[in-house]
């Protein structure tokens, strides 16, 4: 009996806790927004930790009734994963009203703490197996390593196939599927208690459906729709891109046209809305009247770069519903590539809504590319006279900040330099961004442009750009080439039939700006002539917010937050100040903050229990080395992780694949590491197996800071399934040396020290919710380079502390 | 003075057939409602409000306070050191705390906006007063106002100018701003339900249009109803927080310019401004 542990009820309850902690983030930002979601999903993981603080001071009972506690904590994993959510979404959080409201902490606080419970529940059973079963502890962990890794793939299939809350409902059933299958391996002596935990499979399956019904925050954009008469949803699709939902609205047209010129005389044409994740609106134009109806599309910014070429090809990145790839063939563009990463969107575009939309997908002369922008670009060899990329985010969204951590691949200097060589000689790379005050966007890609010029050799950047702005948008143009006398006539007489103001083109003078659109000063031009100057680096570094231009390895695009600013926003604070704060990245130092104090608590608190035990008093050395060897791996493992997701997005040129293929890769080649550990141990000894995998981790960690983009660079031109095939190649043997030192110091905690056990699974568990915040912010001050380096001292640092822990049982 | 039972006891009547539709729910809401009842029964009664000692009187004085502090430290977008002192008095008469949901009334003399239901808010009395303070209203002006929402800022109007037309698209908030509009006696704000986009063709043109709806561009419609040398001013941003305010201006020859204002004292650029 000892010698058996419930290897499958633990990779199984393992795949179904890193599924739903997954689906969580994605029902959070459907009923909230996905920076609250990050936020309480990140804490809530802190279960972990508060599972190590349990154990330690349950631990002997808990051994003695193994089967049993082991049973029962599946149990209340899997109940608890559906009630909590039920539970966490009928609490009237609202985040904008933090502010003002101070009960919003504690609704807050109430949904940290009920969306901990499942989280706390798998993270007891598996350290329960650890500390009953800890001779089979390079299984376990294996076990435990390859079920989530199953369980990434896993979700990532359901999110295509189910809608999130019905996704919650099979988790549910496959957690308690997994306790039956625990009481079949600890082979159960009482059958009826078998059959009892195969029915309680049944329970979710029983629940109403309308008791899942998502509880959507009132002030998002889809809530907000239907509270007008004659709206309803008409269609639903999910997939890991997001939730999308299709709202006709009966009574009322939705005119939907953000920064549609105030000359604009004509009213947009009847519209069909589309939210993903209950916001973000965009909408499906009726194509009427062979296009007449379209013609609105004449009247915003980004239709400048037609009014300056005659263009023969164009690509339009973020197709979407097609208004781009109208717009260009209202101006007779022959040829359009049209480029969309989310094929639902076309789906609806192309086949539910073809005759609606005039399907644009299908025009003569459109050829459509279901793939993310850079990946196209880096495989595509054409040139385009205009490369359009228009608005990809919502207004409020943008304007609150809640995309400073989102990774953004488009507006980087090497995304830039890439569309650029793409342009033909006299063609312009047309981005649109939305118009802030004070000025954010504009100015931060006018300054990236520069660097992009500049890196492909360009003496004077500003000879080759071009920038307009109405009240709600304001679009940048960079020329392949000097832009003309003749652009600039053509441009100045586009933006005066539709006030809209020249911000920047070669010679512009100070009274040609700021007049239709008046601004207190001419913050736009002001920028742009010192961007320009040799004042540059002086000019940025003082700016309020944060205008460096995004590279690769920071994508950063939507970080405006700058330290400096913060003092002045507190004296803000409550006077309307609070709209000028970059929310997405305060939330993630809040976050860290209350992970930070969380984590300290949680790891103290079981030391005070601890010594009292009899057989438990450990010497504070090996304590504290412990600690620290278990830190370092936790903070370590998610550290290479996370990098490792950031690289693969440009390897493979979509998030989702890229995030399931990597995370799944590291987990199971991590799980096959850690069950080879015990051979390796056995052969070599404990000491030289765990330098042998650091040294692994440290040189190939080192190889990839290195020589990544070069590597990556040679094969971005296969096929997607060799890409993802590689991709694998890359990560295996690395995971496989990153699943060895965790067994391989535990087991040899078991051994000297069981007491330990429990409290080094819980220090691990905080590090690796520390770590998932951490990584992210290393990652936008220094780059992802720094996030991997780092990755590999703290594997390092582990080295160097495992003698110590080793030393101290001699 | 009638009192505003009736559009309080719409609201709650409202939340109770919105829960029944989710049956389990309907228990924890049942504790809210007893909850919101205990509030509202510890809340000074409407009637009271409107006597003789009006207990929000202090209140609305703090408030009109914090506004001029807010106004001081926005000079600098404002254009000016202190706001029309018609306006200022008039915030300090309308009674705010009619116009919010029972359960938020003691808060609605802070400084801040507030939740009214149907995912809408009562704007912050600051962006209240500087948008009215925006049109420069003069009490022969015709204002046209797109999203009635609680009513504030048309009773605001209301007051200084000779008519308001307010036009909300929410039913339930429509009716219910009607009814707070008929028991103030406010008979120059005439409201009415449904789609702002074509404005009120009858009672056009306006001297002012105030658009709180969200508006993703400004409607022809209004523009045209909008007198030559008329404003209009829209509030962008969320339902919480205002992040600019736009003014559209029309001079006596048609033409069309816009303004974008920053409501919150900051100085974007670098440290010499």
């Amino acid at each position: 009996m000892q010698s058996h542990f419930p290897r499958f009820s633990i990779a199984l309850v393992s795949a179904c806790a890193l599924s739903y902690e997954i689906l969580l983030t994605r029902l959070f930002s459907i009923i909230q927004w996905h920076h609250f979601a990050y936020m309480i999903i990140s804490l809530a993981l802190l279960g972990y930790g508060v599972s190590g603080t349990f154990l330690t001071l349950f631990r002997a009972r808990l051994i003695r009734h193994f089967a049993q506690a082991f049973i029962i904590n599946i149990v209340l994993f899997g109940i608890s994963t559906l009630m909590c959510f039920l539970i966490a979404q009928q609490v009237p959080f609202n985040a904008e009203e933090i502010l003002w409201d101070r009960s919003q902490l504690l609704w807050l606080s109430l949904i940290y703490l009920v969306l901990m419970l499942p989280f706390f529940f798998v993270a007891n059973a598996i350290g329960l197996a650890l500390m009953a079963r800890g001779e089979s502890i390079s299984r376990i962990y294996a076990a435990d390593m390859t079920g989530a890794g199953l369980g990434s793939i896993a979700i990532i299939v359901l999110l295509y196939a189910l809608l999130p809350n019905d996704i919650l409902r099979f988790i549910a059933v496959a957690g308690l599927f997994a306790a039956f299958v625990a009481g079949q391996e600890l082979r159960l002596q009482k059958p009826l208690f078998s059959w009892l935990l195969l029915l309680l499979c049944a329970v979710p399956l029983l629940l109403p459906g309308r008791w899942l019904e998502l509880s959507v925050s009132p002030y998002k954009g889809l809530e907000q729709l239907l509270r007008i008469d004659g709206t309803h949803i008409v269609n639903t699709r999910s997939s890991p891109l997001g939730l999308i939902q299709v709202v006709r609205s009966d009574k009322v047209p939705l005119r939907h046209a953000p920064g549609l010129s105030i000359n604009a005389t004509s009213e947009p044409p009847d519209q069909i809305a589309v939210f993903t994740d209950g916001d973000n609106m965009s909408v499906i134009n009726k194509h009427e009247n062979h296009g007449q109806a379209l013609k609105f599309l004449y009247q915003f910014t980004n239709a400048a770069p037609y009014h300056l070429t005659q263009a023969q090809r164009v690509l339009v990145i973020g197709a979407g519903t097609g208004a781009d790839i109208f717009q260009a063939r209202l101006y007779n563009v022959p040829a359009i590539d049209a480029v969309e990463l989310n094929p639902q969107i076309i789906d609806l575009v192309t086949r539910d809504y073809a005759a609606y939309s005039g399907d644009p997908y299908a025009l003569p002369g459109v050829t459509t590319h279901v793939v993310e922008a850079r990946g196209f670009m880096s495989a595509s060899r054409r040139e385009y006279d205009v490369i359009q990329t228009s608005l990809l985010d919502a207004y409020g969204a943008s304007s609150a900040g809640l995309y400073a951590l989102n990774e953004s691949y488009l507006y980087t200097v090497q995304a830039l330099q890439e569309s650029i060589r793409h342009l033909s000689s006299n063609g312009f790379l047309s981005i649109t961004r939305w118009v802030k005050l004070p000025p954010r966007d504009s100015i931060k890609l006018f300054a990236t442009a520069i660097e992009a010029l500049q890196g492909l050799g360009v003496q004077q950047p500003g000879q080759q750009l071009l920038l307009l702005r109405g009240w709600q948008t304001s679009t940048l143009l960079i020329k392949k080439s000097p832009v003309t006398r003749l652009d600039i006539a053509r441009l100045t007489q586009f933006c005066r039939e539709r006030s809209f103001d020249m911000a920047y083109y070669p010679g512009i003078q100070a009274d040609a700006v700021n007049q239709f659109n008046i601004l207190r000063q001419p913050y736009f031009y002001d920028a742009t002539m010192q961007l320009l100057s040799a004042n540059k680096t002086q000019y940025i570094n003082d700016y309020k917010f944060n205008i460096t231009p995004a590279t690769d390895n920071k994508p950063y695009f939507f970080n405006f937050f700058k330290w400096t600013l913060l003092p002045e926003l507190l004296q803000l604070k409550g006077k309307g100040g609070m709209v000028l704060v970059e929310w997405g990245y305060m939330v993630m130092i809040a976050t860290l903050v209350l992970a930070v104090i969380a984590s300290a608590v949680l790891i103290v608190v079981p030391l005070f229990f601890m010594q009292r035990g009899a057989d438990t008093s450990p010497r504070h050395n090996r304590l504290l080395f412990s600690l620290l060897y278990f830190f370092a791996l936790g903070l370590a493992f998610l550290f290479v992780e996370i990098a490792f997701i950031q690289k693969f997005i440009l390897f493979l040129h979509h998030p989702v694949f890229s995030v399931a293929v990597t995370l799944a890769a590291f987990l199971l080649f991590a799980g096959l590491g850690s069950a080879y550990s015990v051979t390796l141990q056995s052969r070599h000894g404990r000491r030289i197996s765990l330098n042998a995998a650091v040294i692994g981790i440290v040189s190939l960690c080192l190889f990839y800071s290195v020589f990544s983009d070069a590597v990556f660079g040679m094969f971005l031109a296969l096929p997607e399934l060799l890409k993802f095939v590689l991709a694998i190649v890359f990560i295996a043997p690395l995971a496989f040396a990153m699943g060895m030192p965790f067994p391989l110091a535990l087991s040899f905690l078991h051994q000297h020290q069981p007491g330990l056990v429990p409290w080094v699974w819980g220090v691990n568990g905080c590090a690796s919710v520390l770590s998932a915040i951490l990584a992210s912010i290393i990652a936008v001050h220094f780059g992802f380079i720094v996030v991997i380096l780092t990755a590999a001292l703290l594997y390092l640092l582990a080295a160097l502390v495992f003698p110590l822990i080793v030393r101290q049982s001699a | 003075m009638q009192t505003l039972t009736h559009p309080l006891s719409i609201a709650d009547g409202n939340a109770i057939m919105l829960s029944s539709r989710f049956g389990v729910r309907r228990y924890v809401f049942l504790l809210l409602l007893s909850c919101v009842c205990l509030i509202f029964h510890a809340m000074p009664s409407l009637a009271d409000a409107e006597g003789a000692e009006d207990p929000y009187a202090d209140a609305r004085r703090a408030m009109l306070k914090e506004i001029n502090k807010d106004v001081e430290q926005t000079s600098l977008y404002l254009n000016k050191q202190a706001l029309d002192s018609r306006v200022m008095a008039t915030l300090g008469r309308v009674p705010r705390h009619l116009f919010v949901p029972a359960s938020q009334r003691r808060y609605a003399y802070e400084n801040r906006p507030l939740p009214i239901g149907h995912g809408q808010t009562i704007s912050q009395p600051y962006i209240v007063a500087i948008m009215t303070d925006l049109i420069k209203p003069l009490p022969q002006y015709r204002v046209l106002e797109i999203g009635t929402g609680s009513g504030y800022q048309a009773a605001v109007l209301g007051q200084l100018v000779k008519d308001v037309y307010t036009i909300e698209i929410i039913r339930d908030l429509g009716e219910q701003a009607q009814l707070r509009f008929n028991a103030l006696q406010y008979d120059n704000i005439h409201s009415r339900i449904g789609d702002g986009y074509y404005g009120w063709p009858e009672a056009a043109p306006f001297d002012a249009i105030v658009v709180t709806a969200a508006a993703s561009h400004i409607p022809a419609p209004l523009i045209q109803q909008l007198k030559p040398g008329g404003q209009m001013i829209i509030p962008v941003g969320s339902r919480f927080l205002v992040q600019q305010l736009v003014i559209v201006e029309k001079n006596q020859s048609g033409q069309l310019k816009t303004r974008q204002i920053l409501p919150v004292r900051f100085v974007p650029l670098t440290g010499d401004h």
